[in-house]
This record gives structure tokens, C-alpha cells and sequence, in this order.
């Protein structure tokens, strides 16, 4: 069939430079109209003869399987996994999300990303108990058995580690590897599980309690401090990810999930909440994830992670397929709230075009962003710069780097550039 | 009272334990010795700090067989996160960096060393604990650290801390 010639020839509406496009092309397209006409650039010309049939239309297919797995071609959509220190502490290791491999918001549970700083222990759920104690009324432990008939929450989030996108902030040159290297340690899941206030108030926490140690099961025993008004707000003890049990090496069989707060303290494998009037200064709030300014000052109890957004399609190591229409797409987020805006800009910065978000748009989750886009074939500058519902925009990378003593790698959340070569190379640069 | 009428109470009756608590009331009382040691945290003031003692003579010795291969002969190499500052591999070095001693210990006795946690005692913890402050010049070569004077170490950076919680609740910084 051939394309409708009314169509075929749409009128581009442009938003900024460098051929950034209305993203009202965008929702247009989704009813028929321009966006159709886009898509029509790319239809087959009908064959002549009846083509031969593919094998697979021609016999039965395979047998049902109990737990559904990826498509075989898909078996280079993996963690990108870093073990710093190689043999010396394998049980120390980065895993990070593909996000140049996916789209939409929810982060498939086998690629959510990963930091261990002792390895994932192969617990036994039978012999796991949730102990709360210390500056409580009664202290008391759950089962499994027992959290499963509390009544439950779920939620869509984000985690981020705090040193997520740490080459970008501390390589003197800017390193070509993709996203899962560059910003993998983040992902978006919907969780489930029991509130931590309901446990609390079991408990019945002492007035002089008003901060609590939360303890893993694994081998290093990883604790960080919370402060009790963030676990008596929207803290809970996570059962389920997207749906299934919490993955091994997401905290299997209970994890503690802390909306907005750095990673580190949403505590894996949860095994004790202990009840105190003051922070422990755990190794992981004393030098672990503090951050040093450029004074020589360090700040602490840094929970929440600012607002942040990268476009992952095109990212570095992409390679374009020559000039005309694409969709550009990415990923924001904020640990203050709902992303309110993401502006972008194919011009280096002179001009900016808002992106289109797709609902539903959650708070301290990821939004999907998108702006139709049509490249020359030109050298482009691609950006993109989120802004939360409390009015936090993200900074340049000088001026977040001019906050901070140079060595420090965590919190970063600058403007992400991209450097589109004329031969259509996707590259990593600072700008 | 009917058995429909007995049923209908017992049910209202527990849906008033569930709004008072917001849940079932399942939790089981926490015997005092039931809950491991790594259960909580030594605190800076000195509360949950176990008896024992030890020198940086001690910990020398043990630092050498145990922590060496990771953290560097003196303590400063590395590769991974030497303890002892300043140095040119990492710039938070325990006993120069953390605001309190007692961390070092409750970290070296839970998590360290990393291929074997939980496997040095008490006494090893304080000795190594000792030995990271010494290298620092936190403390004196021959001084003991014992549970009654590892809080009153003052560590040199304490001080140079905002407390971003303190100041702006979850807004990020």
C-alpha cells in the first residue's frame, strides 16, 4: 500500500535549535496525522511475488516454560559489572542497568543495578528474623510468615547509589562507555511491602527515640542510621519487586526502602531495626557517603538525591543512522519529589525545547521524557536538564564540580552532554 | 450469645487491635539474648562497646598477617582504602577522617576482614582499632584502648562536619 499522499508530506513545527521538534508532533502523532506520516518515511515497497515463509510460521512452537526468560538475541542486555579491586575483593562490586538498552520507566528485576561492599549472601529465609529493639516498648521480631499478613503498600521508586555517574565526576577526560557504565547505578521498581510505621508502632518506640540503626543480614552486617521521621512517613520494609519476591541480590527476603534517599541507606537483607536517641556514625555515614566541599569541610547526612536526568537515546557509544527523524528519550528523576520539567537542547545550550513526560508522573520515581527531533547530519550537542516540583534544576558539571573537593565522586547530578559527530558517533563530553 | 453474634465480636474486636497498632500484632517478644551483636552499633558516647583491650603493638602484628594485603604495609598504600592519612590513594582515611573511634572498632568487628567478618575478637578489634590511631598520630604508640577510653579519643576532623539533616530536613544538598 502506498502512502497516503495527503500525509506524507508533514509540516514540521520546530521548538529550539539544532532540529529539535514540538513535542505537540509528538502527541499528534500518537492519534495519526504527522506522526504517521514520519513512520510511512520507512514502508516497504509491496513485493512482487508471494516471499518464501519463515519456519517458524510453518510448525508448532515451543512448549510452555514455568518462568519466561529474555529472547535468546537478547543476551547482551546485562549488567555491566566493575570489581574495583579485581581478586583482591571480589565480594566488593558495581553492577550497573543497561539504560541504552531499555525503554520506559520500570528497570526489569534481573538488571536492576547492584553495589555490594561484602557480597550477596545466601541467606536462609526460614532462619531470617526482622528484629526491632532498643529504645522501644516492646522489643519483637517477625518471621516472613508473620510480615506476609500485614497489611501492604506498593510504590514506584527509584534507587540510586550515591556515587552513581562517578567517572563522569571524577575522570579528568570524559570516558566513552555506555549507560550502564556511566549512570547505571539507578533503576525504577514498583515495590511492595509493610510500612515501617505499623512495625514501629507495634514496637512502640520511647520518646527519646528518635533515630534508628537499620542492619543487614549479610556478611559486613551493613547498618546506616535513619532518622525515625522518615521511617514513621513513607519507609517500608519491601517484600515484593514488580511484583515477585525481592531478587537475591536485592535484599532477598526483605529489604528496606527509603523513597528518595541515597542506596546505600535503603538496607538490604533487613534483619534489625534498633531504636536510638542519636546516629551510630556507622563507617557508612562517617566517611563512606559524606562528601568533601571544595573548603575542605565535609557535609553529612546527606539522604536525599537531587534532581537529575539523562537522555538515553542516543547516548554515548550509540552510532545514528544517518540524518532525519528521531525520538529523543531519557530517563529524570528527583529524590525531593515529581519531575516538573525536562528541557532539552541540541545546540549546546543556546536554545531549549520542553520534553514531553509520559504519565504517569510519579514522585522519587523515574518519568520517561521524549522530544521528536530531526538531525542534519550535523555536529550536535544534545542536553538534557530536569527540574523537581520543589524548583531544583540540575547544574552544569562546572559549576557542581566548583561545590566540591575534586575528589569527590558522590550526589553528582549535572547536565549530561552528548557529542553527535557528523559521522553520527555518539560520544560522552563535559561541554 | 450466638455463635454468629460471638464471631461478630471476636471480629470487631481484633479490627480494633488492628487500627489501634495499624496491624495484626504478630511480632513476638525479642528475648534479650536473642539479638547478635551486630545488631546494633557501638554509639560515639561509648554505649554498646563490648569489654576488652588491646595495644597498637598488638594490632601491628595482626594488621600485618590480616589487613596488609588490602589496606598496604603501613597502612597508607592501598590499594583499598588505607586507614591512615593523609594519603594518595583515598581521602577519608578512618583514624584521620571519621569523626568517632568508636566506628573503627565496630566496623573492624563486624565487617573486617572482608573474606572473613566476625572472625577476629574483641580484643583483636580494640588492638587494631589502636594501632589505625597510633599510625595517625591520633593517639600515643603505647597508649591501651579498652571500651572505657575509645570514646574519649578525639578524633581530628570531628568538628569539620555539616550536619545536612540538621540543617535542612531531606532536601537535597
Amino acid at each position: 500500500m502506498m502512502a497516503d499522499p495527503s500525509v506524507s508530506a508533514p509540516k514540521l513545527e520546530f521548538a529550539a535549535g539544532g532540529g529539535l521538534l514540538s513535542r505537540r508532533m509528538l502527541l499528534r502523532g500518537a492519534a495519526a496525522g504527522s506522526g504517521a506520516a514520519l513512520a510511512a518515511l520507512a514502508m516497504p515497497r509491496p513485493a512482487q511475488a508471494e516471499p518464501a515463509l519463515p519456519e517458524w510460521v510453518t510448525v508448532a512452537g515451543e512448549r510452555a516454560r514455568g518462568y519466561g526468560m529474555p529472547a535468546e538475541q537478547e543476551a547482551d542486555v546485562q549488567r555491566a559489572i566493575i570489581e574495583p579491586f579485581g581478586d583482591l575483593a571480589r565480594a566488593f562490586s558495581l553492577s550497573g542497568t543497561p539504560h541504552h538498552k531499555l525503554r520506559g520507566t520500570i528497570t526489569p528485576n534481573g538488571l536492576h543495578f547492584e553495589v555490594h561492599h561484602g557480597g550477596r549472601p545466601n541467606l536462609d529465609p526460614d532462619g531470617h528474623r526482622l528484629m526491632i529493639h532498643g529504645m522501644v516498648e516492646r522489643p519483637i521480631k517477625f518471621d516472613l510468615n508473620a510480615l506476609e499478613r500485614y497489611p501492604m503498600v506498593t510504590a514506584t521508586h527509584f534507587l540510586e547509589c550515591s556515587g552513581n555517574s562517578f567517572f563522569n565526576a571524577v575522570m579528568p577526560e570524559p570516558m566513552q562507555s555506555g549507560c550502564d557504565m556511566l549512570h547505571g547505578l539507578l533503576s525504577n521498581s514498583e515495590w511492595t511491602g509493610v510500612p515501617v510505621r505499623v512495625l514501629l508502632e507495634e514496637a512502640g518506640v520511647r520518646p527519646e527515640g528518635r533515630w534508628v540503626l537499620a542492619v543487614g543480614n549479610d556478611a559486613p552486617s551493613l547498618a546506616r542510621s535513619i532518622p525515625v521521621e522518615k521511617l514513621m512517613d513513607d519507609a517500608f520494609v519491601a517484600l515484593y519487586q514488580n511484583g515477585e519476591r525481592i531478587r537475591p541480590e536485592q535484599g532477598y527476603p526483605m529489604r528496606l526502602l527509603l523513597p528518595g534517599f541515597e542506596g546505600n541507606m535503603n538496607v538490604k537483607w533487613l534483619t534489625s531495626l534498633w531504636v536510638t536517641d542519636a546516629p551510630a556514625y556507622t563507617k557508612h555515614e562517617s566517611g563512606e557517603y559524606t562528601e568533601i566541599l571544595a573548603n575542605g569541610s565535609s557535609v553529612k547526612f546527606t539522604f536525599a538525591m537531587g534532581v537529575k536526568s539523562v537522555i538515553t537515546h542516543p547516548s554515548a557509544t550509540m552510532t545514528m543512522s544517518g540524518p532525519g527523524f528521531y525520538e529523543i528519550s531519557g530517563i529524570a528523576w528527583s529524590g525531593a519529589g515529581s519531575v516538573r520539567k525536562v528541557e532539552i537542547s541540541a545546540d549546546g545550550g543556546e536554545s531549549w525545547a520542553e520534553a514531553a513526560l509520559q504519565e504517569p508522573v510519579l514522585p522519587r520515581a523515574l518519568t520517561r521524557f521524549r522530544l521528536p527531533w530531526r538531525w542534519e547530519g550535523a555536529p550536535t550537542l544534545l542536553m538534557s536538564r530536569a527540574e523537581d516540583a520543589t524548583g531544583a534544576v540540575q547544574p552544569t558539571r562546572s559549576s557542581w564540580k566548583a561545590r566540591y573537593d575534586p575528589s569527590n565522586f558522590l550526589h553528582y547530578n549535572a547536565i549530561q552532554p552528548w557529542q553527535i559527530t557528523p559521522e553520527g558517533s555518539v560520544q560522552n563530553v563535559y561541554a | 450469645m450466638s455463635m454468629r453474634s460471638v464471631i461478630a465480636a471476636a471480629a470487631l474486636a481484633s479490627l480494633a487491635d488492628m487500627a489501634a497498632a495499624g496491624g495484626p500484632g504478630l511480632g513476638v517478644p525479642l528475648a534479650a539474648d536473642e539479638s547478635p551483636f551486630y545488631a546494633i552499633y557501638a554509639m560515639p558516647d561509648g554505649r554498646g562497646l563490648p569489654p576488652g583491650s588491646g595495644t597498637a603493638a598488638d594490632g601491628a602484628e595482626i594488621y600485618a598477617a590480616k589487613c596488609a594485603q588490602c589496606h598496604g604495609e603501613t597502612g597508607i598504600e592501598g590499594p583499598i582504602m588505607p586507614p591512615v592519612g593523609p594519603n594518595d590513594v583515598w581521602e577519608k582515611p578512618a583514624g584521620k577522617y571519621w569523626p568517632y573511634a568508636t566506628t573503627i572498632f565496630a566496623y573492624i568487628r563486624r565487617a573486617m576482614p572482608l573474606d572473613a567478618p566476625k572472625s577476629l575478637s574483641n580484643n583483636e578489634a580494640y588492638a587494631l582499632t589502636a594501632f589505625i590511631l597510633s599510625r595517625n598520630g591520633v593517639i600515643a604508640e603505647g597508649d591501651t584502648i579498652t571500651a572505657e577510653t575509645l570514646p574519649d579519643v578525639a578524633m581530628p576532623n570531628r568538628d569539620n562536619f555539616t550536619d545536612v539533616w540538621a540543617t535542612q530536613g531531606a532536601k537535597p544538598w
